[in-house]
């Protein structure tokens, strides 16, 4: 043996759980955009959200006139210009958030579907520094859909409202605060994903179910719960009235205060950061599990 | 000056498989499985379909839990390296590779995570003969490409030891060949190398310790050359038949007597006909009735009813 000084010794000082999670999200960055279902998924959520956004704009500021006019009892409660506005850029929550969600379910479970989980597994074995790098790349592109979905809502239903003479709100304060919010939104659901993902395993069943609960089952539920008071105040911590409070608007919120002899209109609203703990609190209980149960299993 | 080019020091490594037991749900698929495998040689790690060589290395490799008992290298665990892909390359799967993506992206992404030099990448794809189709997804491959890619993937931390799974399946007879050359030569530079293979017959020229699982508890280890001397059945006749007889025994010979003359047993015909010469005797009949390696292997993992 010579005393050439052997790479391992110059590779082990960098090492350290730091540069390992460093690494690890680095990892799946590369993998990700080495795919072209990333680009894809945010196409959908620019034109999805943007005629979504375009038709509310254009349905609203017809809205109000009715509302004005019609005289066929109480007088009902009229959407300001802000609100109006708001609800139009808010529709990155009210249809987008499905985008997220499928993007973080995918980054979990496409490592089973395609069985890398064990090239992955053997590049970093320490398996909850593998989640952790996941948890970074579904937040930060959780976010980028987020900004998606505003080039939609804003750059559709901003000139919508412009051309029927609504006021676009931009740069309110409350407008601007909402936008802010959107992100924070979408970066949680990305993440809800994940961990939703991670404790699934099985594509199918992730990509079924998100489907299924996004479209039908919570906008079912909400209805439904707003019908009892207590049902209401239970109601307040489904994933979607939660980021309704986040963000500060909703559809189906909206829907709900205008009638203010609703029962749910006696129970108070969370507050927009009692909607992010929520959300964050979900996303902790699915990542936890995941990684106390699934990530700790055998690697097929 | 060095460059990351220059060939570094392989760190002699050994790998023990200390009492290992793997149990899934009922089933019991390993049973106390224990040999090991050292630098500089290529152990042959054999049995047939579902005997529990995947298991073996994917404990080996962390992928997997043992119910009991531990793999090492030195003495340390696979998640325990400090460096694991530096150390350890493995390949044991050719169908763990995303069909959308790139042979190239793969690797990139195993690099990235690993902390392996990017130049890596184009080092091995060369090495493994995919540099053409480095840039086509890997959905279009065949068994043997994604065999090779699989390989590059093992050597990318340029490691002191191979673990493979199967690395033959899927390939042609020239790639059977070139396998045999590139192993032969990665352990002729002081790594070890522990691949597995149903088929003796197919890394029988590779080989220089084989180690044989049959329904999940070793059977067989040793050096190729005592598995093959375990075969050896050597038929000789001579004109003193006596003292034929009682040469080759004093040889270390197991020596059957029958009416047309003695069936040699643990030792070769070589040496069946060095020891007539050195006791003085002739010959009257001498040839080789080895059942070859391959049945031996067969015996070994046949099931208990089958077995001669």
């Amino acid at each position: 043996m010579t005393a050439t000084p052997s790479v391992n010794s110059t590779v082990a000082t960098g090492t350290s759980t730091g540069t390992g999670l460093a690494r690890a999200t680095a990892a799946e960055f590369a993998k990700v955009f080495s795919l072209t279902s990333w680009w894809l998924l945010g196409l959908i959520m620019v034109v999805y959200v943007g005629i979504t956004a375009a038709a509310l704009a254009f349905f609203f500021s017809d809205l109000g006139a009715q509302l004005t006019s019609a005289g066929s009892g109480a007088p009902a409660a009229q959407l300001d210009a802000v609100d109006a506005a708001t609800l139009v850029y808010s529709s990155v929550t009210a249809v987008g958030l499905v985008i997220p969600l499928l993007f973080g379910a995918l980054l979990a479970t496409t490592e089973y579907r395609h069985h890398t989980l064990t090239p992955t597994v053997l590049a970093q074995p320490r398996r909850g520094i593998v989640l952790a790098g996941k948890g970074v790349v579904a937040a930060l592109m959780g976010a980028l859909y987020g900004v998606a979905g505003l080039i939609g809502s804003v750059g559709f239903g901003a000139p919508v409202l412009a051309a029927l003479g609504e006021p676009t709100a931009l740069g309110e304060p409350e407008v601007t605060a909402v936008l802010l919010r959107t992100v924070l939104a979408t970066a949680l659901w990305s993440l809800i994903g994940l961990g939703f993902g991670a404790l699934l395993t099985s594509q199918i069943a992730a990509i079924v179910i998100v489907l299924a609960f996004t479209q039908f089952v919570e906008p079912i539920l909400r209805v439904v719960a707003s019908v009892w008071e207590w049902s209401a105040a239970l109601g307040r911590f489904l994933p979607g009235s939660a980021t309704d409070a986040l963000v500060g608007a909703g559809i189906l919120s909206s829907l709900g205060a205008l009638d203010p002899s609703a029962p749910s209109a006696a129970v108070d609203a969370l507050l927009w950061w009692q909607g992010g703990l929520v959300l964050a609190a979900l996303v902790t209980v699915l990542l936890l599990a995941a990684s106390l149960t699934t990530m700790r299993r055998d690697v097929e | 000056m060095t460059t990351s080019m220059t060939p570094r020091t392989i760190v002699p490594t050994l790998v023990t498989i200390d009492s290992l037991t793997k149990v899934y749900g009922e089933v019991t698929a390993l049973r106390d499985v224990s040999f090991s495998a050292g630098p500089g040689r290529v152990t042959g790690f054999l049995g047939p379909n579902g005997a529990g060589k995947t298991s073996t290395l994917r404990i080996l490799l962390g992928l997997n839990r043992a119910t009991a008992g531990v793999a090492l290298f030195d003495g340390r665990r696979y998640r325990d390296l400090e460096s694991p892909s530096h150390r350890v390359g493995g390949s044991l799967s050719a169908d763990v590779f995303h069909p959308g993506r790139s042979g190239r992206n793969h690797l990139r992404s195993v690099a990235i995570a690993a902390g392996i030099d990017r130049a890596r990448v184009d080092a091995v794809l060369e090495q493994v003969g995919l540099v053409d189709a480095a840039r086509r997804a890997v959905g279009g491959y065949s068994l043997g490409m994604r065999q090779r890619l699989g390989l590059a993937s093992a050597l990318l931390g340029d490691p002191d030891v191979l673990v493979l799974d199967e690395p033959i399946n899927g390939l042609d007879p020239d790639g059977i060949r070139w396998m045999r050359t590139l192993v032969r030569s990665l352990a002729a530079e002081g790594r070890t190398v522990l691949l597995s293979s149903h088929v003796l017959r197919e890394v029988q020229q590779t080989v220089d310790d084989v180690v044989v699982i049959r329904h999940g508890r070793i059977v067989f280890t040793g050096t190729l050359s005592t598995l093959e001397a375990g075969t050896a059945r050597v038929r000789v006749d001579g004109a003193d038949r006596a003292a034929l007889a009682d040469a080759l025994t004093r040889a270390g010979a197991t020596v059957e007597p029958g009416d047309t003359g003695l069936t040699v047993l643990g030792i070769d015909v070589a040496r069946t006909g060095e020891v007539a010469r050195d006791a003085g005797i002739a010959l009257t009949h001498l040839s080789d009735e080895s059942d070859g390696l391959e049945s031996v292997f067969l015996a070994l993992t046949a099931d208990e009813g089958s077995t001669a």
